[in-house]
């Protein structure tokens, strides 16, 4: 098997999966080239997170991401949740495939999408619109990896040396 | 509870005559065929034994035409390149379509990053080639046409003889990857006009590691690997002997028993697309109509991630395939899926069911009572369906 242990308990039995009806914070992402979508609702109270629920499209991992964040984020103060990376969550798993931190690995882009939502909302601002980013994105300091072949790819290179692939349309 | 397969387009298990003869094989302790005492000879007659055979199931007129090779892949890399390089002074040019394996692709990319140039097809809605495309697209500078018989994502059947009539007329090279069809459906090179057709093993309940290419005579194609005489020099290296004389059973068993096998997966397959509107909604059929394989469907369920219902049905059991991007190890959607006009999200959900003949009706309903538990499952969890549902 590809995935750890963990990964498959969250996959098997995901914790916190829906929706927040009242939610005062929603977060979306999704990744359109590969199809992952991760939803996340807020319920923040005295500048916690008291509930936390998802929704998400997409593969073992993606699925085990979700909730394995919800776990994370729950309890939290919104300080303390913004520094939550995507990286916490990987570990948190023990470990993704190389592939999949790529595509799959959204969970605290969600969260802080959805912590923005509610400090919108607060300050009086328009809600922001849901985001979905066309490409990945480098917003933890982690390495990239080539999804074809798992060669560590250079940074600011769309292109994989080791396998002569061109990653323009997934990577930057 | 036993284990279902319904991934044999991945690997079918080796039939009890192959397993006993390769057994027998191993026994054996045959010499190098190539060697010209007694024990290498008797090597040597078992070699030309399993090329008669395998010549039999697809109507070679010869059977020198059969160059055994490890593969599939090895086939498809030999022919696209052997022509290549056979027919570089003749020209440079190579036509094939949007949906090949990647053998024929990458085999395609490596020799454009050589120079050659690729004229790459489309197909149509159902996933099929037009012939007039395939006779429009032949310049002066073509060599070679590569067109797949069956496609392993869809299981949809190429017209494979109007191909071969084009490329014929204008007497260019016609290679067919024919791996996923050769001892699944009736393939015979005559009728198709075929000058390279490549085929594997275990399609057929052989063993994995050797296939063969059909090399019509007088086809100008150079040798993969060089070295030695076998295989009539187009194909250097000593023989992978047992792994033949298993294939050799194989084909015997394919041409002998083809039309009951067929009778019976698409048996299978007939039920699975009748029963299927009772157990889920909102899914789309790959697969064509009348032109298909009989033993593979290919169906994308909206909403909701492939590998996620493979992880699923495998803790029931039950084995499939997918074409999500993720699963297949890369991060974009197929370009076989996306070439008949699936969005990427109708991608993602794609699963590829292929039956065998050790799969029974009810594997197929256990099969059909699975998906319908993890659909559900996975549904409820996905933000698409819900949006869908407003």
């Amino acid at each position: 098997m590809m995935y750890s242990k963990t990964v498959m308990d969250h996959f098997r039995n995901p914790r916190n999966v829906g929706v927040i009806e009242d939610a005062n914070g929603i977060g979306e992402v999704g990744n359109p080239l590969c199809g992952d979508m991760m939803t996340i609702y807020l319920d923040i109270q005295d500048d916690v997170i008291r509930d936390i629920k998802f929704q998400t499209f997409g593969c073992g991992s993606a699925i085990a991401v979700s909730s394995m964040l919800t776990e994370i984020a729950k309890g939290k103060t919104v300080a303390e949740a913004k520094k939550i990376t995507n990286r916490d969550v990987a570990e948190a798993l023990e470990g993704l495939p190389k592939n999949k931190l790529h595509c799959s690995n959204l969970g605290a882009d969600a969260l802080h999408m959805a912590i923005q939502d509610y400090e919108d909302r607060l300050s009086g601002k328009r809600r922001a619109e849901p985001q979905c980013t066309e490409k990945h994105e480098h917003k933890d300091k982690g390495k990239c990896y080539c999804p074809y072949c798992d060669a560590e790819l250079q940074e600011g290179i769309s292109f994989c040396e080791a396998c002569q692939t061109d990653l323009e349309e997934e990577h930057h | 509870m036993s284990y279902i397969n319904l991934d044999h387009i991945s690997s079918k298990p080796l039939l009890p005559e192959v397993k006993a003869a390769m057994i027998e094989a191993i026994n054996a302790d045959y010499a190098n065929p190539s060697s010209q005492y007694s024990h290498g000879e008797q090597a040597a007659e078992k070699l030309e034994a399993a090329r008669v055979s395998v010549a039999g199931l697809i109507n070679a007129a010869l059977p020198k035409e059969v160059v055994f090779t490890s593969g599939g892949t090895e086939s498809v890399n030999h022919a696209v390149k052997g022509v290549a390089m056979a027919k570089a002074k003749a020209g440079n040019h190579i036509v094939t379509s949007n949906i090949e394996h990647n053998a024929v692709n990458r085999s395609l990319r490596r020799l454009q990053s050589q120079g050659y140039h690729i004229t790459s097809v489309s197909v149509d809605a159902t996933g099929r080639v037009d012939p007039e495309d395939i006779a429009r697209a032949i310049t002066d500078k073509t060599i070679l046409v590569s067109i797949m018989h069956s496609n392993n994502e869809t299981g949809t059947i190429q017209p494979i003889a109007e191909i071969g009539a084009v490329c014929r007329e204008k007497k260019v090279i016609f290679h067919c990857d024919a791996v996923d069809s050769v001892g699944v459906v009736p393939v015979d090179v005559q009728a198709l006009g075929v000058d390279l057709l490549s085929f594997a093993a275990n399609p057929f309940y052989g063993p994995t590691g050797v296939g063969g290419l059909y090399v019509r005579r007088g086809t100008l194609v150079f040798p993969l690997l060089d070295g030695g005489v076998q295989e009539n020099s187009k194909r250097a290296g000593t023989e992978n002997l047992i792994g033949i004389i298993g294939m050799g059973v194989a084909a015997e068993q394919a041409r002998l028993h083809l039309a009951e096998r067929l009778a019976h997966t698409a048996g299978l397959k007939e039920r699975l697309l009748r029963r299927l509107p009772d157990y889920i909604d909102e899914y789309i059929i790959n697969t064509h109509p009348e032109h298909s394989l009989p033993d593979l469907v290919s169906l994308s369920v909206q909403y909701i991630e492939g590998e996620s219902v493979m992880l699923m049905l495998d803790d029931e059991g039950i084995a499939v395939s997918t074409r999500s991007a993720c699963a297949t190890g890369s991060l974009r959607a197929s370009h076989v899926l996306i070439s008949l006009g699936l969005s990427h999200a109708d991608a993602q959900g794609t699963l590829v069911v292929s039956f065998g003949i050790d799969n029974t009706a009810e594997d197929v309903d256990r099969f059909l009572e699975g998906l319908q538990r993890t659909v559900k499952i996975l549904r409820d969890i996905s933000p698409l369906y819900q949006k869908r549902k407003g």
